[in-house]
């Protein structure tokens, strides 16, 4: 075999494609299919709560049409970060659509389901060896963190895949993996050089967000040789640009040149982009540093606690000068308020109340250079932190009723002190992010249990009917 | 003098990581790119004065196959905290715009 042929249909499954790019893409006869499902850009709160950042009917869509082009080409389709966060909630949830698609579609498969979800007893013990280590910035790690995690995924490397591919897996739907795992598995496995394998994967993963001028999420094709890669994207209206290629590995990395991998890191130093055509690149020189201790990155979320919110705006030029006083004030107020009405039952540390002034410093925080505010109005959003919902809605209704009636200096009288739009909000849980660990295990799979299923959807669509 | 964000095609900000902001400064020709490169207006210890960071807190790169400059630095809050105003990191680049170039 001189070269692997690979799909990817988007980057994301579930933020959709062109059916016509992806049934063009199906002509060039791919050998795997591949696709990411999930991230932690949307926030702590997918992989805390085990919601998905898609909607349900979305990731359907595209399971579907992924689903019955790889059956009617024969060739596995390969899926990572299931239902975003890739913990077993969220693996299990798109595994019901799979089986949901079969039935209906009469589809018969091998399904490798690979979990991510960490057991803690195998973290504690990890941990206890010393075999889990801080990457940077990396928040405080112990015993404890494990024990109050929602929820831990390990994001998993190119190896559970191929043991998967190798079980005979026609589909593969996995929990939390390296974006590039996915598409790095099948040409690592049939021994082409990794530094070709991984940066293929590394433009792959994203779907079409390499070309030029992406007008909606699409498809990506590589042609992956011994020397050299091929990208292309099959919507003829798409062109990839040694630029636009080579600018990929700008997006979402802190480093641009080496991107680290459960088994090595994949280092661009070298690499080379020059044009084959108006819409397609090669890439040559990229290289694979294979690592010295094999590592699994893991990712938890905690609950920070329940959430209430507040929206008022502020017109009067008096209090605006003196805002940040006049939400100090307020912060004390509604300390004071919260003592009178909880006393000893809820200490001040159990809660935390927050304002976002948005025309001063609401979009950077402490980042934000300047000082001066020229607004002529402020927005305000009061957020209030507590251990229940209940608390914190009382906490964000005495926000309420002591920021309309803060006095300022320059009035005499009961003032009325900000608009409010809406009545306060309950947001309900929130998550924070809290490791960014890797653990080093004895072999790449044993953090990633297999159950292998053979799905016959027309024998279940029938006992359906 | 012109300001960066009169030469640049596009300056971002994003997460890379929960823990992470990277800002990317692309250029479309090689010209433009080269002009700023050479001007030494841009360096680490801009970005870092910038965001009011020590310089050892910023990476900087020069990414000459893709005609861009980028920078990363550790979030002021990790994403999604309770105190974190930008959960994608998106908005963080306004400061770069407006670096003098000779």
């Amino acid at each position: 075999m001189d070269e692997i042929r690979i799909l990817s249909p988007t980057g994301v499954c579930g933020s959709g494609f062109l059916e016509s790019s992806f049934e063009s893409a199906l002509n060039q006869n791919p050998h795997v299919i591949g696709c990411d499902a999930g991230s932690t850009d949307p926030g702590p709160e997918y992989l805390g709560s085990g919601r998905t950042a898609f909607p349900r009917d979305a990731i359907r869509r595209d399971l579907r049409l992924m689903l019955l082009g790889a059956r009617k080409l024969k060739i596995p389709l390969l899926i990572g970060s299931a239902g975003t966060g890739g913990n077993d909630i969220q693996l299990e949830l798109v595994h019901g659509l799979v089986r949901d698609i079969a039935a209906a579609e009469g589809l018969e498969f091998r399904l490798a389901l690979v979990h991510s979800e960490q057991d803690k007893t195998y973290l504690r013990g990890r941990l206890r060896a010393g075999r889990i280590k801080p990457l940077h910035p990396a928040p405080p790690f112990d015993e404890a963190v494990i024990d109050r995690s929602e929820h831990i995924v390990g994001m998993m490397g190119a190896e559970p895949f191929m043991r998967a591919l190798e079980a005979g897996a026609d589909v593969v739907l996995a929990g939390r993996a390296s974006d590039t795992a996915i598409f790095a598995a099948l040409p690592v496995m049939r021994g082409f050089p990794e530094g070709m394998a991984w940066h293929a994967a590394k433009i792959l993963e994203c779907g079409a967000a390499a070309v030029v001028n992406r007008k909606t999420p699409d498809c990506m094709f590589a042609w992956v040789r011994r020397d050299h890669f091929r990208v292309e994207a099959p919507d003829p209206g798409l062109r990839c640009t040694p630029q636009s290629i080579a600018s990929h590995s700008l997006y979402e990395n802190a480093d641009p040149f080496r991107l680290v991998e459960c088994s090595g890191t994949l280092d661009l130093t070298s690499a080379r982009y020059e044009a084959v055509s108006e819409r397609a690149v090669k890439v040559s020189g990229s290289e694979f540093i294979p690592a010295t201790r094999y590592t699994v990155k893991l990712e938890g979320a905690e609950k920070a606690g329940y959430q209430s919110i507040l929206i008022g705006s502020i017109r009067d030029p008096f209090i605006i000068r003196q805002i940040d006083d006049w939400t100090s004030r307020l912060a004390e107020k509604i300390h004071a308020r919260v003592r009178m009405v909880y006393g000893d039952r809820l200490r001040p540390d159990d809660y935390v109340f927050n304002v976002r002034i948005y025309g001063k410093n609401g979009t950077m925080g402490p980042l934000e250079p300047v000082t001066e505010i020229r607004s002529h109005e402020l927005c305000l959003v009061f957020e209030a932190t507590a251990p229940t919902q209940e608390i914190a809605s009382t906490i964000a209704g005495i926000t309420r009723h002591q920021a309309l009636h803060l006095p300022i200096p320059e009035w005499s009288g009961l003032i009325t002190a900000i608009a409010c739009p809406y009545n306060h909000l309950d947001r309900g849980a929130v998550y924070r992010f809290n490791m960014n660990h890797v653990v080093e295990p004895d072999d790449p799979c044993e953090m990633f249990p297999m159950e292998v299923v053979e799905i016959d959807g027309a024998r279940e669509g029938k006992a359906a009917a | 003098m012109t300001a960066l964000a009169k030469l640049a095609r596009l300056i971002r900000s994003k997460n890379a990581g929960p823990f992470e902001l990277t800002f990317d400064i692309m250029f479309d020709d090689l010209a433009t790119y080269e002009r700023v490169k050479r001007s030494g207006a841009i360096s680490r210890e801009v970005v870092a004065a910038r965001y009011r960071l020590p310089a050892d807190q910023v990476r900087f790169f020069y990414c000459d196959p893709a005609l861009a400059i980028k920078a990363s630095i550790p979030r002021p809050f990790f994403q999604g905290d309770l105190r974190d105003s930008d959960g994608h990191g998106g908005q963080q680049y306004a400061p770069l715009m407006d670096i003098e170039i000779p």
